[in-house]
């Protein structure tokens, strides 16, 4: 398997600001990269942008050598993306939620499945209690919990350390390794250093160059 | 012809072109204003019907016009905005609106003091003042959607979207209150519908809709290029504007 | 982690009829678990109801009159009442995120939210009018058409108002908002809504009425969607 999603002299402004100018990045199989910056330099929007969400860009974005706007389905299906809000739904349970991921991508799975992505991220025995009633570590987990569930090669995941502790760090930081090491690849960012994870490469927003 | 609809596409293009423009527009609005509200208000003949008090047909008719024209010019101008990103364009479409909203109080305040002579009550719920009123309300939600936002290029993409939705609905509105309206009123007198104007009549009557019309064009043309400057004035060519002047 | 499959490349798959299936069951067990949100525009539509003999006079004659056009106004604000929580949740939520970040179109997932707002909030005013139009002195005769135009209605209401829905997300407070926008598009509904249940109540044909209100519930099926959709993108990127 071999995949790779290739920006070329992206640029965005949005309302005549410049967020960032001719950035060049690329993510391929067994990439772990991150995205620095300080607050505001524009980190959120640019994992829009590479996730297709957002088409207020200039430059060009490929999947596998392909215009990202004509493969739009094949990527969307290849991707997983966790934004800052964590997209559950408090009045659900943690088990419907992850059915309703799932169907969204046409899977219909199966509860045992879903039983076991709630176990790996440590809910055993949450999977029928409302998600409000769960702690914000306790949802952010939830959300995690679609990292087991569904199979996707390219994870973006926005700031994906918050709210979880010591132990779900250390759980999701071999996580990401164990995708990146089976040909994933994983695009990311946060304020968590991260020591443990090795070969990590860096984009630094704000400044506008590669480190 | 390509060429100039190029131009027009940027902002700067649209700013240097619009310069040459702007003038030989104020001048032709100005003149058929000015010739077409002299004849309609002091030589055109008195209605026998009416008197002197039809002659607010030369305000209110364009006026009318101009309100429905400029929401179709709102939808035109969100659809190239959306399709190809033409900036000018929702920045012509930011400036058109409020004088659209503007016009269609016009047309409505004029036909409230029609009203007066000929059916003797400032308001009537005429099938035309009512979709008047409606196209105001759909004015007044556009502008107000726009300021809504705290992204400015999001709320120049929600108005576009609005300013579609709402001129698909403009036919059906005003279908269904022509239908509602004939059922609930019969024969009422309809101020616009004349039975054979006389030309002297309708002569200057066409003068002030064409002038009306280039007062528009002028006006949006003038309003963009604020407009323009305003929001591209961290642009080089504005800093160079800026300072050549 | 040895239930997760091999990583492979994926195609999309179909499935879209498991997503909109999905995606109303969802929706609907959401609203039911909240009894409160379901009742409260019904409650709103009989309160509005029972302000009008109040505020005009209790005569039957009178009200009779002005019934079909009572019932229809108060049945569209308690819509629009609703209308704001439709996306609210899921936009901060990020579970509107999630769905344009699936590879079926937006527009069709929009669909099964709407419907579900229609299912348990149209529907069950449809079906509580008649009960309200006792109280006006609705003439015999016309309480079927009074159901009947309302259910046809307030779908068109639903898929409509989510536009308006749709673009007032992102806003804070944007509620009112939300009404100025709707309600000059709400007009048509009412026009032809209230004319049916005065052509029943005169008993001249009830049917072009319905008719055209199921031509405009056509039209805002086929249309609404795409403009929902587009004004999702827009109001999540704002």
């Amino acid at each position: 398997m071999s995949f790779r999603l290739q920006a070329q002299e992206l640029t965005c402004e949005r309302d005549d600001r410049c967020l960032f100018r001719d950035l060049d990045i690329e993510v391929g199989s067994g990439d772990l990269v991150r995205i620095e910056g300080p607050n505001g330099s524009g980190k959120t929007t640019l994992l829009k942008i590479l996730s297709g969400q957002l088409d207020d860009y200039r430059g060009s974005l490929s999947w596998c050598g392909q215009d990202l706007r004509s493969v739009r389905g094949t990527f969307l299906a290849n991707l997983l993306y966790l934004g800052h809000t964590s997209g559950v739904n408090a009045g659900l349970t943690a088990l419907e939620n992850l059915a309703w991921y799932q169907a969204l991508s046409g899977d219909i799975g199966d509860t045992a499945g879903r039983m076991a992505a709630l176990a790996s991220v440590g809910l055993a025995g949450f999977e029928d209690v409302l998600v409000a009633q769960l702690s914000a570590g306790q949802q952010r987990r939830v959300a995690l919990a679609r990292l087991e569930l569904t199979p996707r090669p390219l994870w973006i995941l926005d700031e994906p350390f918050t709210a979880i502790d010591k132990e779900g760090v250390a759980a999701l930081e071999h996580r990401l390794v164990s995708h990146v090491s089976q040909g994933g690849s994983v695009l990311m960012t946060t304020h968590h250093e991260m020591p443990s994870l090795g070969q990590v490469r860096s984009i630094r927003l704000g400044e506008m160059r590669w480190q | 012809m390509w060429r100039i609809i190029h131009q027009l596409g940027s902002p700067k293009g649209f700013y240097t072109l619009s310069a040459r423009l702007q003038p030989w527009v104020w001048a032709a609005a100005a003149l058929l204003m000015l010739i077409g509200g002299l004849w309609g208000l002091l030589y055109a003949p008195a209605d026998y019907q009416q008197g002197d008090s039809f002659r607010i047909i030369y305000v209110h008719v364009p006026a009318a016009f101009l309100a429905q024209s400029i929401f179709v010019g709102l939808a035109v101008a969100a659809v190239v905005f959306l399709v190809w990103k033409i900036k000018v364009a929702d920045m012509a479409a930011s400036v058109m609106a409020p004088f659209g909203a503007g016009m269609t109080f016009v047309a409505l305040f004029s036909g409230a003091v029609w009203g007066v002579p000929t059916w003797g009550t400032w308001w009537v719920w005429d099938a035309r003042l009512t979709s008047m009123l409606i196209l105001l309300f759909l004015y007044i939600g556009i502008i107000a959607l726009r300021g809504a936002y705290a992204h400015r290029d999001s709320g120049s993409r929600a108005a576009s979207v609005l300013a579609i939705v709402g001129v698909i609905n403009i036919p059906i509105i005003k279908y269904s209150v022509e239908w509602w309206n004939t059922l609930h009123q019969p024969a009422t007198f309809s101020i616009t519908e004349r039975p054979a104007m006389p030309a002297e009549m309708w002569l200057p009557l066409l003068l002030m809709v064409v002038g009306f019309y280039c007062f528009c064009i002028a006006l949006t043309l003038m309003r963009t290029r604020n407009e323009i400057l305003r929001r591209e004035s961290s642009k080089r060519w504005v800093r160079d504007l800026v300072r050549g002047q | 982690m040895s239930h997760v499959g091999p990583l492979t490349l994926r195609e999309p798959r179909g499935g879209l009829g498991v997503a909109v299936v999905a995606t109303l069951r969802r929706d609907m067990t959401l609203k039911l678990r909240r009894r409160s949100e379901v009742m409260n525009p019904l409650v709103f539509f009989a309160l509005v109801i029972t302000l009008f003999p109040l505020g005009v006079a209790p005569e039957s004659k009178l009200l009779s009159t002005i019934a079909p056009g009572l019932l229809w106004v108060a049945a569209l604000l308690a819509t629009l009442l609703s209308l704001d929580s439709l996306f609210r949740v899921d936009f901060d939520d990020g579970s509107l995120e999630q769905m344009m970040l699936s590879h079926q179109p937006l527009a069709m997932l929009v669909l099964p939210k709407v419907a579900a707002h229609w299912l348990l909030t149209g529907l069950p005013l449809a079906l509580m009018a008649p009960l309200l139009g006792v109280l006006l002195s609705l003439p015999a005769g016309s309480y079927g058409v009074l159901s009947l135009s309302l259910a046809l209605g307030s779908a068109s209401l639903s898929l409509v108002g989510a536009i308006g829905a749709a673009l007032t997300v992102g806003v804070s407070r944007g509620g009112v908002l939300l009404s100025l926008l709707v309600l000059p598009l709400y007009i048509p509904v009412l026009i032809f809504g209230t004319g049916a249940i005065q052509a029943a109540i005169a008993g001249s044909g009830v049917a072009p009425h319905l008719a055209m209100l199921g031509a405009m519930l056509a039209a805002a099926l086929m249309l609404a969607p795409w403009a929902i959709a587009a004004s999702l993108r827009i109001s999540l990127n704002g």
